[in-house]
């Protein structure tokens, strides 16, 4: 081993820089995932019109707060990423809270709307083909959001308890990813369901 | 009728093994003549690449005294590389346009006025055939006249699935295209020989696939005449088996299965409304002997365990009259 | 002596009993987070399972040697051919090639363990566990015809066969819920592998540096992120439907049969370059050492991989031929696929331009690589000949597919990962495998591989189906399947010879020291076996061989390297 240094060249101003672990785990994480949301994305697609009975997609309503919501916190978890990469620990915690925030009213607006699907409209997973895709692709996706929420009280709770640092930026920026991730899945959700599907 | 063996390319005839090089229709001439020329250019290119390979396993042997110098150490040529890249892509743009053609005159070819027209649902695990303008309903066996060059008749299928996916592979008659639940599809066969032509479902589709067996039969025009008269026939009243018809019409038959001109209406199981005109039970499960079709009201299991008609639990007496009764039905 | 007798705890001389010392050591391997420790146990558990299918074929041969057999019923046979092509697709394929990603990734790059050691040994436990989930199934319940109730429905478990309807006994369940927990133990192995790659190789390791094999395992782990997750996402659809009243695949609501078939062969079809990638990579190892030369073409090498790979993507519906798609969907399935097929090529030109001219050495490894190129280029122009459409709509789903498959999964990515066992064992155990042993083992598993799958095509080509419990005896068939029976015999006593001489030469073998074939790449570098830490000083690296620069300071690699 010692042979292989000592025989081999070194030039000193070689500049070694490798792409961090984390990052490229999460980019790995997020095409494996992207994948699985296409095959429901597809499903649902293909899907649309041929349920033989029962509730359309015209029952949808377009749920624009709860997408303003989502998507800004991924604004707000921008400018947490911003403020831990400056050392502004106590705003990176208002904004991260924050972003939790706005995950939970986007789940609350998702519970409402299924509960309002279900009682009212009587639209529930088995009942046809629009049922079964709309509830599996949805769902697929607020479970995504509960996962990240999770990962992201986690991280509250340490930062709460000064456990988080300056030096964590660069992890805090790969759970970022994954949030951000879950947003961008909302986007094409949103307008597959909620405009191309209506 | 039948020739015994596997005799490749030129048999034009039906065979007892069903081999893909046995064509017998213009589908599977089309096949046949396509995949002695891919084979050709396969060969080609195994006699090329194989025999480089064995020149180099022994020209390049380690040996002796000489093994202990390294070789020279080579690392690429660019020329070479593209040179074996340039070459296969010439292939496969030959057998793409190939391929593209026999595809098109096949699949797209346009159904004649004079085709015969037969859907064909697959069920767990038997065919049903119906002829729509002959007014035929039968199972298992199915009958098509020859086409000949002067008087062309092919049979256009319509493939239907009762239940799960299946596939009709009569590999002497045609390639095989599947029966999918809500996705009709169609095929055509134009046999030039009568006779026996041998094929079996090709996608798996339960517990007794394997014995889902098909029988083709193709009549001279006089045979198939005679044929579709015959089953055109309501069935005639034998007072000899009214017992068993009684039996038969009150122990649930008559749920699943149809006879012409009864109370027997079910659709669930096979067409018996001709029954002694078939020449196996079960879908091939069984030579249709007295013995056997008595075994199989018995108990169906006997033959083809997982079929889905159960053994009804009849008394000896009451079997002997069903089988009377269904010995009258040809 | 009193001391020995009754060990004081915490004393220096204290001497564990033996049956600590045996928990102490048990112990070790299931809390282990050690790359090396998880890739062996990763092999270990494809073996296993690798003889469990491999009886399971057995038994199905038996049944098929004659017609009208009664050695197993139909509902045992379909359980066997099911859990033969699911276990060794995903009990004994992936866990293998994983388990050498494993244990050769941060050797070959120069490093001390995997990016994530935790999750890797998680990912090792995950597929673990969804394995014995599979085969529970056959104790677990008595299923609907007393058999068990192992997965019946083969493995590529078409809808609506799978539907509650159609298939009311839990076996499907069974596949269904134990391929998704080990999907993600796939999903994290392959991130794993990814994060290695990039981010942990040795100081002077461009990406241009690093040997084939770590290549095509970043290629394989890049496929499978997308592979395996469409197959995640099928299964969760299929329970929706089973279980929550879904739709997806009823084709009385409104749902298709296709639409599975689509989504199982997106699935399907990159799996199958997902299992011979790394086999590229092991040959792309073994046949330049033991031709005592660089591998010839190594940027084309590389460039082919991720042209299958992404090639690989765009053929799946070859498996469906025969379902009524359009003249102009066959068409393109068949050019996509016959595409697949040049860089393929490409890559056998080069294993032979690297044998030209060299100094061959058949010791066991490259008998086993030599026979691989052999049965690959068979294995590729048979694939050839099913990528002719109207030919496959005679040739699917009959016995001519499974000597194709077979082909390339037994004849070229078992014989390569047998290469990669006799290449590697020493290094991972310390000991060689005996040769004696290993030619007996390649001789017997090549006649017994060629008798069963050379006469296989023919069988197919006279009309004989696949999936098949029995068949009928006036068909001209018995013959041949007596004769593919007889070779399985044959290859089974060959594996039990392999099994012995793993067994004996571990306690027997000769020691192998760090370097025993003269090669070239980093892990040759350490001990055999290698210390926990891998190396003790970091590696820097100049090209792609740094043990040849080392054993040629005046003719040194980096000095011809592109």
């Amino acid at each position: 081993m010692s042979a292989i240094q000592n025989s081999i060249p070194i030039f000193a101003d070689e500049n070694w820089r490798l792409p961090s672990r984390g990052r490229v785990a999460m980019f790995s994480l997020i095409i494996g995932e992207s994948a699985i949301f296409t095959i429901f994305v597809v499903a649902y697609i293909y899907y649309i019109g041929r349920s033989t009975s029962g509730p359309t997609p015209s029952i949808l309503d377009i749920p624009i707060f709860n997408t303003i919501c989502l998507l800004s916190s991924s604004l707000t978890i921008w400018l947490a990423e911003h403020a831990i990469e400056r050392g502004r620990m106590r705003a990176f915690g208002a904004w991260w809270a924050l972003t939790i925030v706005l995950g939970l009213v986007f789940l609350a607006g998702t519970a409402q709307e299924w509960a309002r699907l279900i009682t009212h409209e009587g639209l529930t997973i088995r009942t046809n083909l629009f049922g079964t895709t709309f509830y599996s692709l949805v769902g697929l996706h607020a479970t995504h959001v509960v996962v990240g929420l999770v990962m992201l009280s986690l991280v509250l709770i340490f930062t709460l308890a000064g456990r988080i640092e300056q030096r964590h930026a660069e992890r805090i920026q790969v759970l970022s990813l994954y949030w951000h991730f879950v947003d961008g899945v909302w986007v094409v959700v949103f307008t597959v369901v909620y405009i191309v599907g209506r | 009728m039948f020739t015994i063996g596997a005799v490749p390319a030129l048999a034009e005839g039906p065979q007892a093994t069903p081999s893909i090089f046995a064509p017998a229709s213009t589908p599977a001439h089309e096949i046949y003549g396509l995949s002695i020329f891919v084979l050709l250019i396969t060969g080609s290119i195994f006699a090329v690449v194989a025999g480089l390979l064995t020149y180099v396993i022994i020209r390049f042997r380690a040996r002796g005294p000489d093994a202990e110098h390294e070789p020279p150490q080579i690392y690429g040529s660019t020329q070479v590389e593209l040179a074996w890249t340039v070459i296969p892509v010439l292939i496969v743009v030959v057998l793409f346009l190939t391929t593209a053609r026999i595809i098109f005159a096949i699949q797209d070819a346009p159904e004649p006025k004079s085709a015969l027209e037969v859907t064909v649902i697959g069920h767990q695990f038997w065919w049903e055939f119906r002829y729509p303008k002959l007014n035929i309903v039968t199972a298992n066996e199915l009958h098509i006249p020859a086409s000949t060059r002067d008087a062309p008749q092919p049979a256009y299928l319509h493939l239907l699935s009762a239940d799960v996916d299946h596939s009709f592979w009569v590999p002497q008659l045609a390639g095989k295209t599947d029966l999918i639940p809500n996705h009709p599809n169609d095929m055509w066969l134009d046999p030039r020989q009568p006779g026996l032509y041998l094929g079996q479902c090709a996608q798996f589709c339960g517990i007794e696939h394997a014995k889902m067996l098909i029988r083709v039969y193709v009549d001279t025009p006089q045979q198939f005449k005679a044929w579709v008269k015959n089953q055109q026939q309501i069935g005639v009243e034998d007072s000899a088996a009214a017992a068993g018809r009684q039996v038969f019409e009150t122990q649930a038959c008559v749920n699943c299965h149809t006879v012409v001109g009864t109370p027997a209406h079910g659709t669930f199981g096979p067409d018996l409304t001709h029954l002694m005109s078939r020449a196996t039970i079960g879908a091939g499960a069984a030579a249709n002997t007295p013995e056997n079709l008595r075994a199989w009201i018995h108990d169906p299991g006997t033959f083809k365990p997982g079929a889905l008609m159960p053994a009804m639990q009849l008394t000896d007496q009451q079997v002997d009259e069903i089988l009377a009764y269904l010995s009258t039905l040809h | 002596m009193a001391d020995q007798t009754l060990p004081i705890p915490g004393s220096l001389r204290a001497t564990p009993s033996r049956g600590a010392a045996l928990l102490e050591w048990l112990h070790g391997w299931v809390v282990t987070v050690d790359h090396k420790k998880l890739g062996i146990l990763y092999v270990v558990y494809a073996i296993f399972f690798l003889l469990v299918a491999g009886a399971e074929a057995l038994a199905m041969r038996i049944q098929l040697a004659v017609p009208h057999n009664h050695f197993l019923g139909p509902e045992t046979y379909n359980e066997f051919f099911t859990m033969h092509g699911t276990t060794m697709v995903f009990l004994v394929g992936m866990p293998i090639l994983f388990g050498f990603a494993n244990y050769l990734v941060p050797l070959m790059v120069g490093a001390r363990d995997m990016a994530f050691p935790r999750l890797n040994a998680f990912s090792f436990w995950l597929t673990a566990f969804g394995g014995l989930l599979l085969y529970f199934s056959f104790v677990g319940g008595f299923g609907l015809y007393g058999m068990g109730a192992a997965p019946d429905v083969s493995w590529w478990a078409y809808a609506p066969l799978t539907a509650k309807a159609f298939s009311p006994g839990h076996n499907t369940d069974y596949w269904a819920l134990s391929l998704i927990v080990m999907g993600f133990g796939t999903l994290g192995a392959a991130i794993n592998t990814l994060a290695t790659a990039f981010s942990m190789r040795c100081r002077g390791m461009t990406l241009f540096r690093m040997p084939l094999f770590v290549w095509l395992m970043v290629v394989t782990s890049g496929l499978t992120l997308i592979t395996i997750t469409p197959l995640t996402a099928a299964q969760i659809m299929l329970t929706i439907d089973r279980y929550l009243g879904g739709h997806f695949f009823d084709t009385q609501a409104g749902g298709s049969a296709t639409v599975w078939m689509h989504f199982f062969w997106i699935f399907g079809h990159p799996e199958v370059y997902v299992l011979i990638l790394p086999a590229f990579g092991i040959a792309s190892e073994v046949i330049p050492v033991f031709s005592r030369k660089a591998i010839f073409g190594y940027p084309v090498m590389v460039a082919a991989s991720v042209g299958i790979a992404f090639v690989s993507v765009t053929v799946w519906a070859h498996h469906m031929f025969t379902i009524g798609m359009t003249s102009v969907s066959n068409s393109f399935f068949v050019l996509s696929t016959m595409m697949v097929g040049i860089p393929t090529g490409i890559k056998i030109f080069n294993w032979i331009a690297t044998m030209w001219g060299g100094k061959i050495r058949f010791a066991t490894p490259m008998l086993f690589a030599t026979a691989f190129l052999f049965q690959f280029l068979i294995a590729g122009l048979t694939g050839i000949m099913l990528s002719v459409a109207p030919w496959d709509w005679q040739l699917h789903n009959s016995y001519f597919v499974i000597a194709h498959f077979h082909y390339t999964l037994t004849g070229s990515f078992v014989f390569c990962i047998f290469a990669a066992i006799y290449y590697w064992y020493p290094k991972a155990t310390g000991r060689m495998l005996s040769e004696r042993l290993g030619k007996w083992h390649f001789w017997l598993f090549l006649i017994g591989f060629h008798i069963t799958f050379d006469t296989m095509h023919f069988v197919g080509i006279l009309g004989m189906p696949r999936s098949i419990y029995t068949y009928e005896a006036d068909r001209g068939w018995n013959t041949l399947n007596m004769i593919i029976s007889a070779g399985g015999l044959v290859q089974g006593i060959a594996v039990l010879v392999f099994a012995w001489n793993l067994i004996h030469s571990y306690l027997h073998g000769k020691v192998a020291g760090n370097d025993p074939w003269d090669a070239w790449t980093l892990e040759w570098s350490t001990p055999s076996p290698p210390p926990v830490y891998n190396f003790a000083a970091d590696p820097v690296v100049r090209s792609r061989r740094p043990l040849w620069d080392i054993k040629h300071p005046n003719d040194p690699d980096w000095k011809y390297e592109q």
